[in-house]
């Protein structure tokens, strides 16, 4: 049942494809140029054409285009022309180190909040003013104080991804089942321990959905911030190639960006997975 | 002088503070009993009269506001491994197995231990509540019987001095109830072990206990009466119906919990036998406290 349920589905999702792939073939068609009552040999003479290209590039330029770049992913030809694997590669690490930044400081604050009140009291206006500041906004701040462009974009994913997951561990410690932790407490179970053995466990689900939200954030923002800043990176590479007025590069970084979010995305919902537990 | 009890509880109180701008309330007060070794001791009364606040202050979760506990002559502060708590919700921890859940209590308790041994140990208690075969199931895929068993398995793993019991039958139907009432009548008298259990069945309190508190309800509670089990040992759920003591003292329960406190059973002219214990408490003459 299920099983022909995702079949079914699979075959929907295939019949939008190739009819989104129609219209736009469709769409991007070369026009038919009105020259009214102009000679045919003098327009021609004149470099007037009866047919013009669309300025959108049609669905062939996409497939050439992905063709060209996965063909090749990792060249380097200077600095203003890398293949796409290495602006990607960029990106992602520029995206896990500050994840990764992010995650040390994060968990264990998280942890404090969830489990003092006092802390939870005095740490809350400071998270409730810094998480609406779009991160973007620190870029100038960083770009002056670090003065590296790469290294400021780190701290931007680090200041974006820090919010979801310390508000998550934290509610997630917060929210550990009382008979849990008694149970621990009748045991003499060392505050060591408890955190170890008992509250991470149990929180794990909810920290990892706080990850996973703040590595789809980072993701959204890294596009942005190397936009910015410039240099490597896949923000940069659409920005360069928007530069160069090269549609089918802008639009095949778009589907890239895309399917690795996606990626990263599911890798954090199989960890939460591998957390999961069932209630009772 | 007489050999002081094991458990001794003076002048017991609890009083919670009250909603936002309302008195304090006292849940209940004045509570003496004691506990003898070896001794299956159950609590009944009305819910909210403060039972489970009681089972909490002797397992050291909770504190009293008046009063003290002794154990062995040693006041009672806080948790301890001495004590081993069957909670009303089981309180497995879902994100391990039975194994695990109950080597975890085995290894707080025997920290020294290899783990060949606390594996043994483990083993020993799952099998004793007859659960070997999903020793290695998570509590999801257990039925809510078969995880009040692996919670009783882990509390007689750490072979406490005494086990702390909070309804721990509550929630299960009454044919499982009553094969695991036999599973841990059958444990309890191979292994003396001393419980204080809160129940709100009269029968499994007649079957299980050798003392029966019974509670007023609250606020300001009190242990209005303690009544000894006056049917013969060993009982069994099947043949207990029989003992002709059994209609006279479950009346009078039911009586106690129906209409309040009357008559304490044992100033009430049965048959003119003494209740029937095997095990005569050390306290000199049975106590009565009445309110
Ligand atoms: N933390 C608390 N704060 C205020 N009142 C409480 C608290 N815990 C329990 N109570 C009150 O104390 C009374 C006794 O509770 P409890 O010991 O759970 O009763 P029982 O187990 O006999 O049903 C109840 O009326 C309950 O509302
Ligand atoms: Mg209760």
């Amino acid at each position: 049942m299920s099983q022909s349920l995702s079949l079914r589905a699979g075959l929907v999702s295939i019949l939008i494809l190739l009819a989104f792939i129609g219209a736009w073939w469709g769409a991007t068609l070369p026009t038919q140029v009105d020259l009214g009552d102009m000679d045919p040999e003098y327009a021609a003479m004149m470099g007037l054409d009866t047919t013009q290209e669309s300025d959108i590039p049609t669905p062939g330029h996409i497939g050439s285009a992905i063709w060209t770049h996965l063909s090749d992913p990792f060249y380097v030809k200077g600095s203003n022309d890398m293949g796409i694997g290495i602006q990607l590669a960029h990106s992602l690490w520029r995206v896990l180190a500050g994840f990764a930044l992010a995650a040390m400081v994060a968990v264990p604050l998280g942890f404090l909040i969830g489990m003092s009140p006092l802390m939870h009291k005095a740490l809350d206006p400071y998270i409730q003013i810094l998480k609406p500041i779009s991160p973007l906004a620190w870029m100038p701040l960083a770009l002056y104080i670090i003065q590296d462009a790469s290294i400021s974009s780190i701290f931007v994913i680090f200041i974006c991804s820090i919010w979801p997951m310390m508000v998550n561990t934290a509610y997630g410690v917060s929210s550990v089942r009382d008979d849990w932790l008694a149970v621990a407490k009748t045991l003499e179970v060392g505050p060591i321990k408890k955190a170890f053995k008992v509250i991470l466990p149990a929180a794990a689900p909810t920290i990892l959905t706080g990850m996973r939200i703040s590595m789809g954030i980072a993701w959204l923002v890294i596009v942005a911030a190397e936009m910015l800043v410039g240099g490597t990176g896949i923000g940069y590479f659409i920005w360069n190639e928007w530069n160069n007025l090269d549609l089918a590069n802008v639009i095949f970084a778009i589907l890239l960006i895309g399917v690795v979010g996606m990626i990263l995305d599911m890798i954090f919902g199989l960890l939460g997975k591998v957390v999961s537990y069932k209630e009772v | 002088m007489t050999t002081p009890s094991f458990i001794q509880v003076d002048g017991l109180e609890k009083t919670f503070p009250g909603p936002a701008g309302q008195e304090p309330v006292t849940v209940f007060q004045n509570l003496d009993f004691e506990i003898e070794k070896g001794e299956f001791v159950c609590l009944i009364g009305h819910s909210g009269c403060g039972k489970s606040t009681i089972l909490n202050i002797l397992a050291g979760l909770d504190a009293a506001s008046d009063g003290y506990v002794f154990m062995e002559n040693k006041e009672l502060t806080g948790p301890g491994l001495d004590r081993g708590v069957v909670f009303q919700g089981h309180a497995l921890m879902p994100w391990l197995t039975v194994r695990e859940n109950v080597a975890f209590a085995v290894k707080s308790r025997f920290k020294r231990h290899s783990k060949d041994e606390v594996n043994a140990q483990v083993e020993k208690y799952v099998d004793m509540v007859g659960l070997t075969p999903a020793i290695d199931k998570k509590p999801h895929q257990l039925s809510g019987g078969m995880r009040q068993r692996v919670g009783i398995a882990r509390a007689f793993a750490i072979e406490p001095k005494m086990l702390l019991m909070d309804e721990p039958f509550g929630a299960l139907d009454a044919l499982t109830r009553g094969v695991i009432q036999d599973e841990l009548l059958a444990i309890c008298q191979a292994t003396s072990q001393t419980v204080f259990m809160i129940t709100h069945d009269v029968d499994e309190a007649i079957l299980l206990a050798d003392k029966i508190l019974l509670m007023t309800t609250g606020p300001f509670a009190e242990v209005a009466e303690v009544a000894y089990n006056p049917l013969h040992k060993p009982r069994s759920r099947q043949e207990m119906h029989h003992d002709g003591h059994y209609y006279p003292f479950r009346n009078h329960l039911m009586d106690f919990l129906v209409n309040g406190p009357g008559t304490p059973y044992s100033d009430k002219a049965t048959d003119g036998t003494p209740p029937a214990l095997d095990k005569a408490p050390r306290t000199g003459p049975r106590r009565v406290v009445s309110a």
